[in-house]
């Protein structure tokens, strides 16, 4: 079981990383339309769903991570 | 392509989306693959044109992919060389079946090409579903569900010395002829480019065919799974068909999914990712069985079905694929909440014993 303070430090982790999260998908709404005109250039243009993806991945992967963690679900170790 | 193509977004769409990623994202993280089959439907039936549906859902299952192999690397459960070696031969695969279903959509239309794909789910899901079921049955019934021991015909690859083409895999810690792990990577990919789940074919070929353990083949998938989607992206967005709205809502649900999925895996005892992967597989070839009348009808190769009779099939047959996933969903939980309570009452039992 974790102690009082990894727990803590965990909850700060996923505030942190969930706050990161939003800002990213308000971005991601707010400007959808310059979004999807850019995806839909095709070609080179390729790169911006890929690179967007992988931001996303990592902000948003460490979110859900932290966010198990801190409600006490981890892994059995 | 113009913007056009993509469709208004809807809050209840996104909540729709955010939830089917996250239940496909949880199976994903527990046998490797999965959801996908369900997700490409779900979308198309918004409005989202097959081609952008398909794309976006390659777009968000390489990241997800990627967050759960990094998830489970962690948990000492994945072989990255393998997942290498038969990710770039399932990318070769994947280019083939595109090919291929193009092919026969050019010549016999959309109800050529969903009777290919309803067929390939109901034979392969028949052979491949029916094996992975009755073996999990039978490890149950020996009792023998702690440990599993390679098979006679992985035993026989691993002996099998092609010079020139051995490769050494820490999961089985053996050599293994890339002559073996090339057309099961290739099967793989062209399976994911038909009916958009590889692992169905992925995972057990890594148990039954290379000897990994249930654990290390689902976990390795997920590192297949990851190539061949970077490269499907990359080949569609390189066409403007990704709506990357779509691909961020999926993967905001599926990586909650994936995250609680992979956890689940440390929890339970190995036969139970067989037991998922082969319900889900029995689950869906039932749905894929029912539809086949339709498109036999649409093509003329049996008498016309009565369109309210189609509406019914094509209906019925969706809903069970959703079946199928919460059906995959609902083990993954019991069985986590279960693992996790005896875990927990057993180290509640320790502590007691060592404070006595």
């Amino acid at each position: 079981m974790a102690s009082p303070s990894e727990s803590a430090a965990s909850h700060l982790k996923a505030i942190g990383w969930g706050v990161l999260s939003i800002a990213l998908y308000l971005l991601l709404f707010i400007y959808d339309k310059e979004v999807l005109e850019l995806s839909a250039k095709g070609k080179w243009y390729f790169v911006f769903p890929v690179v967007v993806a992988f931001l996303f991945s990592v902000v948003h992967g460490n979110f859900t991570g932290e966010f198990w963690r801190s409600l006490g679900i981890r892994a059995k170790r | 392509m113009d913007t056009l193509n993509f469709i208004q977004l809807e809050p209840l769409t996104g909540i729709y989306l955010f939830v089917v990623g996250f239940v496909g994202g949880l199976v994903s993280g527990f046998i490797g693959s999965g959801g996908a089959f369900v997700l490409t439907p779900a979308m198309m039936s918004l409005g989202v044109p097959g081609i952008v549906a398909v794309a976006s859902n390659m777009c968000h299952k390489f990241p997800k992919a990627l967050v759960g192999a990094m998830k489970r690397a962690k948990y000492g459960q994945v072989d990255v060389k393998m997942g290498l070696v038969l990710g770039i031969s399932a990318e070769a695969g994947v280019l083939l079946g595109a090919h291929y279903q193009e092919a026969i959509k050019r010549q016999f239309g959309d109800a050529g090409s969903n009777l290919y794909v309803s067929v390939a789910f109901v034979i392969i899901l028949g052979l491949v579903g029916s094996f992975v079921m009755r073996d999990t049955i039978k490890s149950y019934r020996s009792g023998v569900i702690e440990e599993e021991k390679p098979g006679k015909i992985a035993l026989w690859i691993q002996s099998v010395n092609i010079p020139g083409t051995m490769m050494y895999f820490p999961s089985i810690n053996a050599r293994i002829s890339v002559l073996f792990t090339i057309p099961l990577g290739f099967a793989t990919g062209l399976l994911a480019a038909t009916i958009a789940v590889g692992g169905f074919i992925g995972v057990p070929a890594q148990i039954y065919i290379l000897g990994l353990s249930s654990l290390m083949a689902s976990a390795t998938e997920l590192v297949i799974a990851f190539v061949m989607g970077i490269g499907g992206t990359i080949k569609f967005a390189w066409s403007g068909y990704v709506d990357i709205r779509l691909a961020m809502i999926i993967l905001a649900g599926s990586l909650f999914g994936i995250q609680l999925g992979a956890i689940g895996t440390t929890y339970v005892k190995p036969y139970m990712i067989k037991l998922v992967m082969g319900v889900i597989m029995m689950t869906v070839l039932i749905s894929r069985a029912i539809v086949i009348p339709v498109y036999l009808s649409q093509l003329d190769l049996i008498a016309p079905l009565a369109a309210n009779t189609q509406w019914w099939l094509k209906n019925v047959s969706f809903a069970i694929m959703l079946l199928a996933l919460a059906l995959g969903a609902g083990i993954i939980l019991t069985a986590l909440i279960k693992g996790r309570r005896e875990h927990l009452q057993q180290q509640s039992t320790q502590m007691a014993n060592a404070t006595a």
